[in-house]
């Protein structure tokens, strides 16, 4: 009986050792530089704080990148807003850089993109990441849970189009 | 007070910018008829959606770096063999900005339905697609009965296409 206690110990230990340890760690390892929860929360600006920003008189006004789909830009996009991506793609990632490239580091700089739920988005974590590395430290990122038509344009907040 | 309204009617109206209209309300599709288009596909097959009137049609816009659209798609795939018989088509619109990615994803993914490059164009004329997935079901009659938009439990699309598909 003994040694049957002895082997499910055994078992349960390796079990633990190979499988859940492992699970749990993944769980609460760092997001990748490429996730949008990479992204620190204090980093993040939500729909109406950025909107009494830009309705502020007076008030500095953020340079504005959408870092997404150049058609989702053309349909509707923050009114100054200028397009500078995907920035998931390296093509889009040149582009943001070359944007951002001359600019004093300390400008203050909003990113976005509204392509898809926030988890899901392949872009902003990455322009995020590719600024912070260039050294600029006021960058924000707009919080946009599902997508820009749904967290901006259905809320009736300002809208322009074009490309 | 006149000029007030004046000047402010005058920078109400320069809002906005010249190019594809704004979006218009997602809901406002609903059982109403669907915006014809003819595109070519990434084959270089022309086609339209009026193309396709008496079928029911599932029109889905996607994107090459839309992950859930990735997961969709072989599914649309399945369903356009499964159901194609019964009077059933599948039309993928790449809302990517080059065509080359979306032919190479659309092989890798073995897409057996017409897929075509879509602009802010037809994106505006279906309420704006500004958020990927976004996928339609249209009836026989060429009528918009259903929007799904986000990642969807596709089931719940696939029992709306079953009833779709028993009207005649």
């Amino acid at each position: 009986m003994s040694v049957i206690r002895s082997a499910a110990f055994v078992a349960a230990a390796v079990v633990l050792w190979f499988v859940a340890l492992p699970a749990l760690n993944a769980q609460w390892a760092a997001p990748s530089p490429s996730s949008a929860s990479s992204i620190p929360a204090s980093q993040l600006v939500h729909v109406d704080e950025l909107n009494r920003i830009l309705s502020a008189h007076g008030a500095e006004r953020p340079l504005i990148l959408q870092v997404g789909s150049r058609v989702m830009f053309a349909q509707a996009h923050i009114p100054g807003s200028e397009y500078a991506g995907p920035a998931s793609q390296d093509g889009g990632a040149q582009q943001l850089r070359a944007r951002a490239a001359h600019l004093p580091r300390k400008t203050f700089i909003v990113l976005y993109c509204g392509c898809c739920p926030w988890n899901r988005c392949p872009n902003v974590g990455p322009a995020y990441s590719l600024l912070s590395g260039m050294g600029f430290t006021r960058v924000k990122v707009l919080y946009l849970a599902d997508n820009f038509g749904a967290d901006w344009v259905s809320l009736g907040f300002p809208v322009a189009t074009g490309s | 007070m006149t000029r007030l309204v004046f000047f402010a009617a005058l920078f109400a109206a320069s809002v906005g910018s010249a190019g594809a209209p704004a979006p218009t309300a997602r809901h406002s599709l609903l059982d109403k008829p669907a915006p014809d288009f003819a595109l070519t596909s990434l084959n270089g097959q022309p086609f339209s959606l009026s193309g396709d009137r008496g079928k029911v049609v599932l029109l889905n816009f996607w994107a090459t770096w839309c992950a859930p659209c990735q997961n969709e798609m072989p599914v649309f795939a399945a369903w356009q063999r499964q159901y194609g018989a019964q009077g059933f088509a599948v039309i993928g619109i790449s809302m990517d900005d080059d065509a080359q990615p979306a032919r190479q994803l659309s092989d890798r993914l073995r897409v057996n339905y017409p897929i075509a490059m879509g602009d802010e164009h037809l994106g505006a004329r279906y309420g704006g697609v500004l958020g990927l997935p976004l996928t339609f079901l249209i009836d026989r009659r060429g009528i918009i009965r259903a929007r799904f938009q986000g990642e969807t439990d596709l089931q719940t699309i696939e029992s709306r296409l079953k009833k779709l598909l028993a009207q005649h």
